[in-house]
Formats: C-alpha cells, sequence, structure tokens
C-alpha cells in the first residue's frame, strides 16, 4: 500500500489528523502514567544501591530529562527539513515544539535538584551535565523569544530553525559528559552519577519504561494541541480555515 | 498511609518532584486547550463579521 505522505504536508490535510489523535495521545498518557506510577511506588524496592527512598525520583527525573533532549532533537529536526525543504508545516512543528521541550527540561533540572539535595547534598553543581542542560533551557526559550521577537512569520521560522540547528551541540555534550569522570583530574570531573541502566533490577527499568513512554505520549498531545492553534493562527483567511469554521457552527 | 507519605523521611523531597511535575503538565494542556477553544471562537466571530459585511 503505498501511502503520499507528501499529502501531509500541507496544514489543510494534516489538521484533521491531529484534530483526531490528540484525545488518544492525552488518553494513553494518563493511562501509562498512572500504570508507572503505580509500578514506581508498590513494585519497586526501597533501596537503589546506596541510595534509599529518595531514588525514586530517578522515575520522573531520568525521563523528564529524556525527553528534553529528545524533544530538542526532533525540533532542530523539523527545523532542518524546513530549511532545506522550506515546507511551512515543518517550521510550525519546531515551533510547537518548543514550549513543551523547555517544560521538560525545566522538570528535569526542578527534579534532579531536589534529588541532588538528598543524595549529594546540594540543589545545584556546575557540573557538566547540569550546566549543559540549564543550556539546553536557555536554548529552547531562546527559539521562543527569537520567534516572536521577528514579526514576518517566514524570517522568524528561519532564524529560530538556525538556532535551533546551532544548538544540537548541546545534546551530545549532556550524554556523554557523566563518562569522562576521572576523580583525579581537576579538568575532566563529572560529579553526575554514570548510567547504571544494565545493572539496575528490572522493576526500576520498567517503571522508568513505563513513565518514559506516558511522557512520550504526553507530548504528542501537548504539542498537537498547539500546532493545532498555529495552523490556524498562521493560516487565517485561508480556504480550508474558512470551510473548518464553516462546518463547526 | 501516613508512613507511605512520609517515604521514610524523604516525603518532602519526593513530593515536591512529583507534585511539580504533576501540576505543570496540567496545567500546560489545560491552558493550550482553552487558548485553542478563544482561538476559534475568535476566528468564528470574524468569519461572521465578514460574511456580515459582504451580503
Amino acid at each position: 500500500m503505498a501511502i503520499n505522505w507528501f499529502k501531509y504536508s500541507s496544514p489543510a490535510s494534516f489538521y484533521p489528523v491531529v484534530d483526531r489523535t490528540i484525545p488518544w495521545f492525552m488518553g494513553s498518557a494518563v493511562l501509562l502514567a498512572i500504570i508507572g506510577l503505580y509500578l514506581s511506588f508498590f513494585t519497586t524496592p526501597d533501596v537503589l544501591q546506596d541510595q534509599k527512598q529518595y531514588y525514586r525520583i530517578i522515575f520522573i527525573h531520568v525521563p523528564a530529562a529524556w525527553m528534553s533532549m529528545w524533544l530538542y532533537l526532533v525540533m532542530a529536526g523539523w527545523a532542518v527539513i524546513g530549511l532545506i525543504f522550506n515546507t511551512r508545516l515543518s517550521f510550525m512543528m519546531a515551533t510547537a515544539l518548543a514550549p513543551t521541550g523547555a517544560i521538560f527540561t525545566l522538570l528535569a533540572l526542578w527534579t534532579g535538584s531536589f534529588w541532588g539535595r538528598t543524595s549529594w547534598g546540594t540543589w545545584w553543581d556546575w557540573d557538566p551535565r547540569l550546566t549543559f542542560e540549564l543550556i539546553l533551557l536557555f536554548l529552547f526559550i531562546g527559539y521562543m523569544a527569537l520567534h516572536t521577537a521577528i514579526d514576518d512569520p517566514r524570517r522568524a521560522d528561519r532564524a529560530a530553525a538556525l538556532l535551533a540547528l546551532v544548538g544540537v551541540f548541546c545534546v551530545p555534550i549532556i550524554y556523554y559528559s557523566v563518562q569522562c569522570p576521572d576523580p583525579n583530574s581537576l579538568n575532566c570531573r563529572a560529579l553526575h552519577q554514570t548510567s547504571s541502566l544494565r545493572s539496575i533490577e528490572s522493576s526500576i527499568l520498567t517503571s522508568m519504561m513505563v513513565m518514559t513512554l506516558a511522557y512520550w505520549m504526553y507530548s504528542f498531545a501537548a504539542v498537537f494541541i498547539r500546532l493545532r492553534s498555529i495552523m490556524l493562527e498562521r493560516e487565517k483567511g485561508s480556504d480550508w480555515v474558512n470551510e473548518l469554521l464553516g462546518r463547526m457552527k | 498511609m501516613s508512613e507511605f507519605f512520609s517515604m521514610g523521611g524523604y516525603g518532602f523531597y519526593i513530593w515536591s518532584s512529583f507534585g511539580m511535575t504533576l501540576l505543570v503538565l496540567v496545567c500546560e494542556v489545560i491552558w493550550l486547550s482553552r487558548r485553542h477553544k478563544a482561538l476559534l471562537q475568535r476566528l468564528q466571530r470574524m468569519a461572521r463579521l465578514d460574511s456580515g459585511a459582504g451580503s
């Protein structure tokens, strides 16, 4: 079966798809979150290696950090597609992703701060991973600020897309910076723990994965609601928007 | 029950994290949905005005 994907590259034909799928993404996000929270609190052990109950912040902290990096890559990806093919829907997608990405970055920092207070004894440290996660937050906010600051939407799209593209360097730094801890070196020392996914108990891993899926479904829902508004706002006066408004009376 | 909420003495840290996450995510979708409804109403009003002026 051949699907003509280019059909969906226009807001007119993509709007109904977005409109129909939002309740499904929201529903699965809520369902997965309920299952994930149940698993996180009732099936997992009370200690993780040297950490006591407070390690349970892992179930919302790690998924939030993953989502922040993932949403940045997706945003930059749509920005690049927009720059290459000059498709207006790609830019709208990137613009719709930025605030949700910023929110997950903020949540990763917030929850990490409470976890850090208990396990490291400090709310904040200028550790490479923490610092670049903060820069990622500024990149998301910078994208939004630059986009709103330029009046001509097409120019705003291209300028903000370029910023998104330049900021991609942050993601591998956040991801790999914990791998360079040499306790004897002053130049290359990370406070943040390295990933222990391979050695972790399966109940903890399962809960984390379910929570990550819940966040992902939530991101689809939130980004699509925002995309829906952006499409209407930017295409108002066009035939398809008028037809849609006519049908809704 | 209170034993569950105290989380071995770390309740403050755990519930501050989970509470903030829930609050922020719930607020985001409510705000976005309201904004979309308001936008639809505004566009419909504008469309009615246009068709009224045309006839």
